[in-house]
């Protein structure tokens, strides 16, 4: 259906949500999820992207308490679940019978796996398995739709069978009763309580004590424990960094995407309000106009469109490879499971405070919920968090640049994205190079300053690399020098995504067969790349990539690129294509008519609900009665 | 909150236990330095505790509450707060009044009474300021319209003087003009300061004040020709009722308008006295006590929160076969949090410095000089916008590095970031602040470069400096004189070479006002830049006076060194830029630099207890004293309503779902 039909379809229309409370979006939510099942078998939609933009236009981009039994339940029966399993689980729960969750994170542990400490105990007596949430750390805290939704959920334990314990494997558990959805006994479940964002999402919590479940419900495709209580291993271990890559590729897209909205609003905004002056005597201009507004905007407006790209490669890398991991081919994704994990911690943080820049943009008003930025900020903001903490996302990429380093030390070649690192023994030979070289870089060149990027990146890993081992050298152990390097090795995996994505950015120019828009999009190119050089003059001085009288062109250059993207600004952010309703901003409306309808907007405020507000007979008159 | 039986609450979790065992020096001898004396500290602590003893003034809920339950809490402490006052003795500008962290109505009351008192004739304070202050009225300042803020010229009321009725007409003429965003003025005020551009005999005389009255002293009703209200949710406050007025032919007696320094007879005849520039100084005062009250009191709470969680928090290994370690063991964290604790005393010691200045400049003032003024006005605007931008972005990182529970509400966190954020905007918007001290140092350097006097903070700008750095080892960037001198050269550099660019631009034939707009980045950066130089210099001063406190002494030294290097680390570029620090010397400051983290890294926590907040002030799961974080987390998390109503959703969305029924709905 067209997206206009879904999002004016009215059973999805409602109070603006800054208006309810958290009970009240909760249950908004979980009516428009339940309608938008029916819709979709209504309209006969299983194509997953297109289920993607069915779901984003009836709650408007926003999370909603569905998500994990759709994007991760569902999915995980699908992949990890035996054909008998899928017979038990999937079309109860395609039917939404069973509605499920993934519970992984405790409240101790994120992102290092190894350290979840729920346990399943295999008891060969009656083939089942016990679950135990052995302590408050070990308690299951952050699964989406776990608080008030679910009946199930995928549980991660660590699997004890036979006096040994496995490591992490996951089961199915019910949690709640069908029928009366009361908790199961030996189950506590509850919601986590307010959070930053996610108001409509019931966050829970989960402790089990020895709750059984039969044997069978160990999702067992790959490991599996026999009804002896044998232990029987999976094939590869590596076939998990695709569902990882997967979802980090679309963690990238996200950044991108909540960034161009963000300039969306920014951006309008900023071109219909006016203010101070320029020039003596002539009205007042829109601020767009102010050369500190334009470098406030157009660098995140660059770098929105970078994303876009950044998102789009991944993507269409992990399909192209997908086909290989089905046939047992796993040779090339250490280098993309590596290269996601830094670009997915890169986007995220530059993402998330260019959302923030460009709020503050926006005065006072974009702090007003009616400019729909904080909103934007909170709910992407735990990005930089979830799926993998950002710093341990740049560390794992730092162990692969410093791998290939070695190997490249050590005589060997690298392919890929770090095959710059093997122009780094040849250079080793020459002692002068980098200062014969910084003359070299044309800055209105963006394939030249895709070799910029690359000299800071190589000189960056190296150096990393070299403070490892005068680490080690020190006699500490692998992981004191480690630690000890971390923040060395945290910049070098900066400058590598960032390095990545200029270049992503120069090569897609090359495609774009509109001379027009290729035009428009070399210059907010030259101006990501530029402005990044900029921001980090010190990596270039010091590298010698650049001359001081380089780095002052560059600011300049930078300043004239702001002058030259302001014709173009609002067209290039009304090219994203936001509709008004999936924006949800006052400031960011299309037509611009902002004054008026924020007065409008604010009427349906909760306290403005009656003219005189209950506070008034309850504290103010007594007060004033007794002063 | 109440102990739960066979809760941990209370004991100190071992992991933090240990850390105040190895403190470097005596938290107690820091707290009271801090505080300016251990009277000083005795008597905080007196009131925090008169306060926190009284439910009425209990957070314990807020962060359960809606907006309208936030608001009427705020009306209700801060109407029990008026009777506390009136009990104890306490006064507005006493030690009680700040020992409230938040939640409280009539804030903008007091603004309402304060510009009365600056702003008005004797007879006006007279008549108004007993009734401000028994309450007969709730006041009000609308300054802010939808269209115009820091701008204050662009503002759009209009009040005609009327000579027949010898009554100001006010309106709104537009909908950009309506006033948005005064606090207190949604719900509560009956009365406001209304700033109106003033007209007499169709002449316009700029912006002035006017006390209009919009609600019904009876019934609280909206008076004729008033539209009032809320303006919706925010990012915080929403126990402010921020609001909107709308003025039509509204009309108030000629002795409204405020009238020490400008009149308007009874036959129209505008009359002004005295100087305008005392305008001025509200605002400077306003920026000066906010830094310490808004900016950096948060700052101090992030900081603890995230920097106690982060020694209770256990993640991954460093040696194989030990116990996880605490996550502030991690370099990375460490580099997180530490330069942002440095900061926080950095700010603190900034805030004395500001203070100060502005007594002297006060008393100056007082004897009818005004030549301290613009000095005054530049470096508060520059601070309270470097400090702001610096201490928000702080917090965020506080916020962030405490991972996934940093997001939920009940860390505390998003709060103080939400908080902390808005001052970035309100009492004038950064940008614009670095733009006017930006106009001060560069007036300051044309004259100073001629030889002209300057004020005793910008001689240095004339200064000649040394062109290399001349540190030879890492150790030689722990010397205060080295770095201090690095960021003078940076700031007069970035000083004189936006001067020049300015010259040239107007040389070649750019009017003046173009030649502006277009090195306003530059302008911005160097203003920045000599706050901060500023601020290193501070610290180091400030350490130096220390010297009959060996312990804390050193720690404070490492936090300014810290704070020092963290600065050049981060802003490589413009310290290499001319070459005053060459690559290998920056080599070496990044050494240091990572070399303090280890070292502060000890005293991390004694750092923070030292703050001496409450459990009750900082009220944040993570951040309690006694580290029971997951406890305190699952106990905190049953209280939310989701946990203790039942909702609706189940019996009317869920269950159809579930049971195949939801066609009928």
């Amino acid at each position: 259906p067209p997206r206009a039909l879904v999002i004016n379809d009215p059973d999805f229309q409602h109070e603006d949500l800054n208006f309810l409370s958290r009970s009240q979006r909760y249950e908004q939510a979980i009516r428009k999820s339940s309608l938008m099942v029916l819709k979709l078998r209504e309209y006969g939609i299983t194509d997953p992207d297109e289920i993607y933009w069915f779901k984003s236009f009836v709650h408007r981009g926003r999370p909603e308490p569905l998500d994990l039994h759709l994007g991760m339940f569902l999915p995980t029966l699908l992949t990890q679940a035996t054909p008998e399993q899928q017979d038990r689980f999937f079309m109860p729960a395609w039917n939404l019978e069973i509605i499920g969750t993934y519970a992984q994170t405790e409240m101790g542990h994120g992102t290092h796996l190894r350290g979840l400490e729920t346990t399943a105990t295999y008891d060969p007596a009656t083939q089942e398995f016990i679950l135990n949430s052995p302590t408050v750390t070990s308690i299951k805290w952050w699964p989406g739709g776990l608080g008030k939704t679910s009946n199930h959920a995928i549980v991660l334990a660590q699997l004890y069978t036979q006096g040994q314990c496995k490591g992490l494997h996951a089961f199915i558990v019910p949690i709640r009763q069908l029928g009366t959805h009361e908790p199961l006994p030996g189950i506590t479940v509850g919601d986590i309580g307010p959070k930053f964002g996610y108001d409509e999402m019931d966050n829970g919590y989960l402790k089990m004590d020895n709750f059984r479940i039969p044997r069978e419900n160990m999702l067992m495709k790959y490991a599996q424990v026999e009804p002896d209580g044998t232990y029987v291993k999976p094939l590869s271990d590596k076939l998990t960094y695709g569902t990882m890559v997967f979802i980090r590729s679309l963690i990238v897209g996200d950044s991108a995407r909540s960034l161009s909205r963000a300039c969306t609003i920014a951006i309008r905004y900023s071109a219909v309000r006016h203010q101070s002056e320029l020039k003596p005597g002539e009205p007042e201009p829109q601020i767009l106009d102010y050369q500190t507004q334009q470098y406030k905007l157009f660098p995140l407006l660059a770098t929105a469109y970078a994303f876009h790209f950044v998102g789009a490669y991944i993507k269409d890398t992990y399909h192209r490879i997908s086909g290989d991991i089905h046939e047992g081919d796993l040779s090339e994704l250490p280098e993309l499971h590596a290269l996601t994990a830094g670009l997915k911690a890169f986007t995220s943080w530059t993402a998330n405070a260019g959302i923030e820049e460009c709020r503050m943009a926006c005065g006072g008003h974009g702090y007003s919920r009616c400019s729909g930025i904080p909103d934007i900020y909170v709910t992407f903001t735990p990005s930089c968090t979830y799926e993998g903490e950002n710093t341990v996302m740049m560390l794992q990429t730092a162990r692969f640049l410093v791998k290939s380093y070695t190997q490249v030390s050590s005589g060997q070649q690298v392919t890929g994205m770090v095959s710059y690192l093997n122009d780094l023994s040849r250079q080793r030979i020459q002692p002068q190079h980098v200062a014969a070289r910084s003359v070299a870089v044309r800055i209105n060149d963006p394939v030249s300053l895709v070799e910029a990027y690359k000299a800071r990146a190589a000189r960056l890993v190296e150096a990393a690399a070299k403070n490892l081992q005068a680490e080690l050298n020190h006699r500490k152990s692998k992981e004191d020098a480690w630690n000890r390097t971390s923040v060395d090795l945290v910049r070098a995996s900066e400058a590598h995504c960032h390095y990545v994505i200029v270049k992503l950015f120069t090569a897609k120019l090359a495609e774009i067969s509109n001379a027009a828009v290729r035009a428009v999009l070399t210059e907010l190119c030259l101006l990501y790349a530029l402005y990044g050089i900029s921001k980090n003059t010190g990596d270039f001085l010091q590298a010698g990539i650049l001359t001081d009288a380089q780095i002052t062109q560059v600011n300049q250059r930078v300043k004239e690129l702001l002058a030259i993207i302001r014709p173009n600004a609002v067209a290039l952010v009304d090219s994203f294509d936001f509709h008004d309703v999936h924006l949800g901003s006052v400031l960011g409306r299309y037509d611009g008519n902002v004054y008026e309808n924020m007065f409008e907007w604010a009427k349906k405020s909760p306290l403005n609900k009656t003219e005189v507000h209950e506070s008034f007979h309850k504290h103010l008159k007594p007060m004033q009665s007794k002063l | 909150h109440p102990q739960v039986q066979g809760s941990l609450l209370g004991s100190v979790n071992p992991d933090l236990a240990s850390e105040r065992q190895t403190a470097s020096f005596s938290v107690e001898k820091l707290t009271a330095w801090l505080d300016g004396g251990t009277e000083h500290t005795r008597l905080r602590r007196a009131v925090v505790e008169a306060i926190e003893c009284d439910p009425v003034f209990s957070r314990e809920n807020q962060y359960f509450e809606s907006q309208n339950e936030r608001y009427e809490a705020a009306v209700r402490k801060a109407v029990h707060l008026q009777k506390k006052m009136d009990e104890m003795g306490w006064t507005e500008n006493g030690p009680e009044f700040k020992a409230l962290s938040g939640d409280l109505a009539f804030l903008l009351h007091r603004i309402f009474t304060r510009s009365i008192s600056m702003l008005g004739s004797d007879q006006q304070i007279a008549k108004w300021i007993p009734l401000a202050t028994q309450y007969q009225l709730i006041g009000s300042y609308a300054q802010t319209e939808l269209g115009h803020g820091t701008y204050l010229q662009g503002l759009e009321t209009t009040a005609v003087f009327d000579i027949t009725t010898q009554e100001f007409v006010l309106n709104t003429p537009n909908i950009s003009a309506m006033k948005w965003w005064p606090g207190d003025m949604g719900r509560s005020a009956t009365h406001t300061v209304v700033f109106a551009q003033l007209y007499v005999n169709g002449k316009c005389y700029g912006l002035h004040p006017f006390i209009v009255q919009i609600r019904s002293l009876q019934d609280h009703s909206l008076c004729p020709g008033i539209t009032a209200g809320d303006i919706g949710p925010k990012m915080n406050f929403e126990h402010i009722d921020n609001g909107y007025l709308m003025l039509q032919n509204v009309r108030v007696p000629r002795e409204n308008m405020l009238s020490k320094f400008c009149e308007v007879q009874p036959d129209g005849t505008y009359v002004r006295r005295g100087s305008q520039k005392i305008n001025y100084f509200t605002m400077t005062t306003v920026r000066i006590s906010l830094i310490l009250d808004e900016v950096v009191i948060p700052l101090m709470k992030a900081c603890t929160i995230a920097i106690r969680y982060s020694v209770v928090r256990r993640q991954s290994k460093l040696k194989p076969g030990e116990q996880e370690a605490k996550i502030l063991d991690y370099q990375t964290q460490q580099e997180k949090l530490l330069p942002q604790l440095a900061a926080a005393y950095a700010f603190y010691f900034i805030s004395d410095y500001l203070q100060e200045l502005f007594d002297r400049g006060y008393r100056e003032i007082q004897r009818k000089n005004f030549d301290m003024l613009p000095e005054l006005h530049a470096f508060s605007s520059g601070f309270k916008a470097m400090v702001t931008q610096y201490s928000t972005s702080a917090v965020e990182i506080c916020l962030r590095a405490c991972g996934g529970h940093g997001y939920s509400l009940l860390s505390g966190l998003p709060s103080l970031y939400t908080k902390i954020v808005a001052s970035c905007i309100y009492e004038g918007e950064n940008t614009i602040l670095f733009l006017q001290t930006a106009r001060f140092l560069i007036k300051c350097f044309m004259a100073a470069s001629t030889g002209q006097p300057v004020p005793p903070s910008v001689t240095y700008l004339a200064a000649v400096t040394p062109e290399k750095c001349p540190a030879k080892n890492k150790l030689d960037f722990l010397s205060p004189d080295i770095y201090t001198e690095a960021y003078q050269h940076m700031a007069a550099r970035l000083i004189n070479s936006t001067a020049a660019k300015l010259q040239d631009l107007v040389q070649s034939g750019v009017k003046k006002h173009d030649a502006w707009n277009q090195c306003t980045v530059q302008l911005a950066q160097a203003a920045k830049a000599h706050c901060h130089y500023i601020t290193v210099k501070n610290f180091a001063e400030t350490v130096e006076k220390l010297e009959t406190q060996p312990g804390i002494q050193k720690i404070m030294k490492h936090l300014c060194d810290l704070f020092a290097l963290h600065g050049i680390f981060s802003n490589a570029g413009v310290f290499l830029h001319d070459g005053y620090i060459s690559g290998a010397q920056m080599d070496m400051v990044t050494a240091s630099y990572l070399d303090l983290l280890a070292v502060i890294r000890k005293d991390a926590v004694p750092l923070v207890d030292a703050f001496d907040f409450t459990d009750k002030t900082l009220n944040s799961a993570l951040g309690s004293y006694d580290g029971q974080v997951y406890q305190r987390l699952y106990e905190w998390a049953q209280k939310s309503p989701t946990n203790k109503q039942i909702s609706p959703a189940y019996e009317r969305y869920l269950k159809p779902l579930l049971h195949k029924t939801l066609s009928k709905l």
